[in-house]
């Protein structure tokens, strides 16, 4: 549920590095499975910046609304397009098909969960 | 701080929804399925093409019986009850003597001098302490039958193919509105053809005993016809797309009838009743402000419940129930506005994340079903 090789965030995004600079960013099975379904994905301008924990977009589901914060200081380099048309992708792959910004990683990514440290929130959230 | 779902109350099926891995919810109190895996989009589109089944035993229910019963039920609520025939069942409210709502309810008419009354879930104790409060000048009974009956809501326009071979009461004769008593999978139930979703479809009261058979009867029953469990999620969009009003945002104790586009339940020749004085003078008065509903001009653009409607800068209405529709596929809600602004094809702003954004006003409901 909780990939490995992913890093992430007390609010529920995950970052992909890979390994040149460049990192995908997401929202976890967890976020997407609170949100219900998705409806609406709204993301930034490419080639725009924002700091670790910056708001860059939201995600609209039929019940409710959530921000989408930047998981590690970052320049937009691609968003995903296709979620314009399928906003489904998020809730139905949320670490692959539903990724949200691809970034040029401009800081370190201190202060991120590995995975064991996710889930561990992630369990005492639900609970 | 959210309750602790151990103190949360519980209706006869919350084993069922675990056992159907629902999502569940705190909804005023009562630990509910907001939706099931299938999710609301698919939950409200299995209610409008074939049909969805909803637990709403968290509803209230209040009997009135005695020789007094017509007169209190008359004095409590603005619509005509003497036009109840036995086995009819109308919408209306409880009102304050401003005119504002207690809650909205129906009233069942079970007997020449008996009616049952089913009052939402988070005001019940204050709707039957309202009841009990005006009941000593009437010569009748009031009991509140809430913690021992059971409601399941089966809804869509495969209600009546999944309903009939289940009972040998016929169920097309039942016109819309009205309801009557019979066995159903060898439960004894009101059957009552009524709902909160625009379709056509039965709400079925039982001993509260009798609510999980009753729900396992129907889902297996329906399951080949495309029947779906539908979670508060859905019952939430269904019931905006039709413009059915929901306490807490379209009306409340600060919004009365007439505002609400309730005028239609408000029979002010009927005789008195409590708030007919503050609806006759608001009557006469040009009304301030109305209930429209709009839809937002980009699909980015989603508003939601109390979001403000805004001019120049400045505060003149708010939304009371928005979401995307999953019927009409655009962004929609309901807004109380300043009465000039209340025309179709007009346009307001409403506050989006301290964004105004573009909404047209438009006709409602949004959906009716075809007939």
């Amino acid at each position: 549920m909780f990939p490995a090789d992913l890093k992430y965030t007390k609010d529920h995004e995950w970052l992909k590095p890979a390994g040149d600079g460049t990192a995908l960013v997401g929202i976890t099975q967890y976020a997407q499975d609170a949100l219900g379904d998705v409806v609406f994905v709204d993301l930034p301008e490419v080639g725009a910046a924002f700091a670790a924990g910056e708001e860059f977009g939201t995600v609209e589901s039929v019940k409710t609304v959530s921000e989408l914060n930047m998981p590690a200081a970052g320049e937009v380099l691609e968003v995903n397009a296709a979620l314009a048309e399928h906003p489904e992708a998020v809730n139905e792959d949320p670490y692959g098909k539903g990724w949200m910004v691809k970034v040029k990683l401009t800081g370190d990514l201190a202060g991120l969960l590995d995975a064991k440290a996710y889930e561990a929130l992630v369990s005492a959230e639900s609970h | 701080m959210s309750t602790p779902v151990s103190d949360l109350m519980k209706t006869p099926l919350n084993a069922a929804h675990r056992a159907l891995n629902a999502k569940m919810v705190d909804f005023g109190g009562w630990d509910m399925p907001v939706q099931y895996p299938g999710g609301i989009i698919a939950e409200h589109e299995a209610v409008r093409t074939r049909a969805g089944l909803f637990d709403v035993s968290h509803m209230g229910e209040i009997r009135v019986k005695g020789p007094g019963a017509l007169a209190l039920v008359e004095h409590l609520t603005p619509n005509a009850v003497a036009n109840l025939a036995i086995g009819q069942v109308h919408y209306t409210a409880f009102l304050y003597e401003n005119g504002t709502f207690v809650d909205d309810l129906l009233v069942y008419r079970e007997g020449e001098h008996e009616f049952l009354l089913v009052v939402n879930a988070g005001n019940s104790d204050k709707d039957f302490a309202w009841v009990q409060q005006h009941a000593p000048a009437y010569d009748c009974t009031v009991v509140n039958e809430s913690p021992a009956t059971g409601q399941i809501a089966l809804q869509g326009p495969l209600s009546l193919s999944i309903l009939q071979p289940l009972t040998k009461t016929a169920l097309a004769p039942i016109g819309y509105y009205f309801f009557t008593h019979g066995e159903v999978a060898g439960i004894k139930c009101l059957i009552s053809r009524t709902g909160y979703t625009g379709e056509d479809g039965f709400e079925l009261y039982c001993a509260a005993g009798d609510t999980e058979p009753l729900w396992n009867a129907v889902l297996e029953a329906g399951r080949p016809l495309g029947l779906a469990p539908a979670g508060l999620g859905c019952r939430n969009t269904l019931r905006l797309e039709c413009k059915m009003a929901l306490y807490g945002h379209e009306i409340d104790d600060s919004i009365h009838a007439l505002e609400a586009g309730l005028g239609w339940i408000v029979k002010l020749d009927k005789g008195d009743f409590i708030g007919r004085a503050a609806l006759l003078a608001a009557k006469a008065a040009p009304a301030p402000r109305k209930l429209v509903g709009f839809k937002t001009l980009e699909k980015r653009d989603i508003a939601r419940d109390h979001m403000p409607v805004v001019q120049d800068g400045k505060q003149i209405g708010f939304v009371t129930s928005a979401a995307p529709s999953p019927t009409c596929g655009i962004n929609l809600g309901l807004a109380y506005v300043p009465t000039e602004l209340a025309k179709v094809g007009g346009r307001i702003q409403i506050e989006i994340r301290s964004r105004a954004v573009e909404a047209e006003i438009i006709p409602t409901p949004f959906y009716k079903r075809a007939k």
